[in-house]
């Protein structure tokens, strides 16, 4: 059984009185021990589904779809069952530690709240934590029990929160770009880390980036979000090699290359559109250098293609094309 | 480029005072995995930001200045534009010395003339009550005693120059997306037909798509104007697409200088070669650092 199946997930958040679309239509699952990594630009709802999963949405939030955990309908639970759902099945690392971690108590306190809530016992909880610290890399754990978030780096801090996370041993790990606000070579440390622990422990992961190339060094499938849509979910090894979305291949032709320039970007021209501002056609029609006239009419669905599913109209066609020239005269 | 540097600097220090009650601020022997905030002390209560930095960039050449943070990138920028104040060294801009003492407005003026900067957040550096017209022409009434009509036409021009339109011209920020912003935050630099455009990373907080739309803006403008760039990026991907020649800072030193070409293909220190190497691309595995 899958360990989290979203299916047809839509968001609404209440924006001046009236629901606002956040997400349009997502659905995916995770295996056991699966990494799936979730990509997409600013606006494009990968943190909001990231949140719906642990119902950590804003208030007032109307949820339609079904999202289940080992089977069961997290819609559905009631406060008791959510709450041990939180704090004995998943584990979410956010993006700002800082944000996140109470700056006015300990880092102790921070560690040990989730154990102690649960009933563990002060000692074993503390040795735990102690452990787990020493397993993502913090050295002298037993002092930093003492600190407070302010005298650490936030590298470190990062690995406090990801310590945090595995600490409650869950069973699925929500990751919120978890290294975006580190130095690359911090990252590539925290990644390490991640990796080898979500490894070991057989851990089920959802790793929420904007980076398409990190997501598909560390996971084993990739999810392209655009605009509140899922438009391609693919292994992470054809990213690369079989691109099938004119959205994602965009997407890799944008990013400059520190070895191998390009005279020029191949940049998606116009702007990411938020979920709200989609029309009845494919999201990504206006900012397509493939698109004919039926995208603009027609909203794709998601269907299955070689060995992952694609939302576009001329995925077929398209196929082979996409890698060489991915956005024809798309210079701005 | 073979004309004399249009910015040259010297030597360029900058230390900062610090309390120094923080005990814990210089890592422990053995825990360099840490990661801790790098704060290299020369004597207590002073932390030298930038060290002995210097280079030159020739009219209508691009330097970059690569590093982490923590490593005195964004101070030398700040420095070259005149915000902080050099301990010691000098700069020249054009050839001539900027002084820190009694600088008048008049000179100010001149100097923004010479130098301008585009900063990371284009949410916190444009003025919100200020529409995007206004905020072009309030730099060229300041910086130019022209009529009406000829500011008016420079404005058209200047927009024009970075992709924006009529409609976005009469907009306030807070009706622009964030590359719509920095396009009107690279024009309003542009107003004033500054020598060197300093940009502190100016794409960072971009999305993918819009981020290489905004480094082929700058490509596309240094080719018209023949503006120098002084190009400030953590992101190396970034520095070989902009940049003719690059600076590897680390703890506020130059660790390692030269054409961006020959730096990022073949690097001669270990820790460009960390950075290289931590870059997320096809077939790339996370690694320790061991920094």
């Amino acid at each position: 059984m899958n360990v989290l199946e979203i299916n047809h997930l839509a968001v609404e958040l209440p924006v001046e009185g009236a629901l606002r679309r956040v997400l349009h239509d997502v659905t995916l699952s995770i295996g056991p021990g699966e990494a799936v990594g979730l990509v997409g630009e600013s606006g494009a709802g990968k943190s909001m589904a990231s949140r719906a999963v642990i119902r950590l949405l804003p208030a007032g939030a109307a949820v339609h779809g079904d999202i289940r955990y080992s089977g069961d309908s997290v819609l559905a639970m009631d406060r008791a069952a959510l709450r041990h759902f939180r704090t004995h099945d998943v584990a979410m690392v956010f993006q700002d530690p800082r944000a996140h971690i109470n700056p006015v108590r300990t880092i102790g306190d921070f560690l040990l709240e989730a154990l102690l809530e649960r009933g563990e016992r002060r000692d074993d909880a503390r040795a735990a934590v102690i452990a787990v610290l020493a397993a993502v890399g913090v050295s002298e754990p037993e002092r930093r029990l003492r600190q407070f978030p302010h005298e650490l780096s936030g590298g470190l801090l990062q690995r406090v929160m990801i310590a945090a996370a595995l600490a409650v041993s869950p069973t699925l790990l929500l990751a919120d770009e978890p290294t975006t606000a580190l130095d690359v070579t911090t990252q590539s440390d925290v990644m390490v880390i991640l990796d080898a622990r979500r490894r070991e422990r057989g851990l089920a992961m959802l790793f929420v980036t904007h980076d398409l190339e990190l997501a598909a060094a560390v996971c084993d499938r990739i999810a392209v979000l655009y605009a509140g849509f899922l438009v391609e979910d693919a292994p992470a090894g054809d990213l690369h090699r079989n691109l099938r979305h004119p959205y994602t291949a965009g997407l890799l032709a944008s990013r400059p290359d520190p070895v191998a320039p390009r005279p020029r970007l191949a940049a998606i021209p116009g702007r990411p559109l938020s979920a709200f501002e989609v029309g009845a056609g494919c999201a990504f029609a206006p900012r397509c250098a493939f698109a004919v006239e039926r995208c603009h009419l027609e909203r794709p669905e998601l269907r299955v293609l070689d060995a992952g599913r694609v939302a576009c109209h001329r995925a077929e066609e398209l196929a082979g094309q996409l890698a060489l020239s991915p956005t024809p005269g798309g210079s701005e | 480029m073979t004309d004399e540097p249009v910015l040259e600097v010297r030597e360029l220090r900058k230390e900062y005072r610090v309390r120094t009650s923080r005990a814990e601020a210089v890592p422990a022997a053995g825990s360099a995995l840490l990661g801790h905030a790098v704060t290299r002390r020369e004597r207590a209560g002073v932390l030298v930001a930038v060290d002995d930095v210097s280079f030159s960039v020739s009219p209508g050449q691009s330097l970059a200045v690569v590093g982490e943070s923590g490593s005195g990138k964004t101070t030398v920028a700040r420095m070259v534009v005149g915000l902080e104040r050099p301990t010691s060294g000098t700069i020249m801009v054009s050839g001539r010395e900027r002084s820190w003492r009694h600088v008048s407005s008049r000179e100010r003026r001149r100097r923004a003339r010479e130098v301008q900067i585009v900063f990371q957040d284009p949410y916190s550096s444009l003025d919100p009550r200020m529409s995007v017209r206004a905020s072009l022409d309030e730099s060229l009434r300041l910086h130019f005693d022209w009529t009406r009509e000829r500011r008016d036409e420079r404005v058209a021009e200047l927009l024009d120059q970075v992709g924006l339109d009529r409609r976005q011209a009469n907009s306030l920020p807070k009706a622009l997306s964030g590359g719509q912003r920095q396009r009107v935050a690279i024009a309003r630099a542009l107003a004033s037909e500054p020598r060197v455009l300093i940009c502190d990373e100016a794409v960072a907080s971009l999305d993918v798509s819009i981020q290489a739309q905004i480094l082929n803006l700058l490509s596309d403008i240094r080719d018209a104007t023949g503006v120098s760039y002084l190009f400030i990026s953590h992101d190396l991907a970034v520095v070989r697409q902009v940049s003719d020649a690059v600076l590897v800072m680390r703890r506020g030193r130059v660790i390692e200088a030269g054409p961006t070409a020959s730096v990022l293909s073949e690097p001669s220190d270990a820790y460009t070669k960390q950075l290289l190497a931590a870059i997320p691309r096809p077939g790339w595995k996370p690694t320790p650092s061991n920094s």
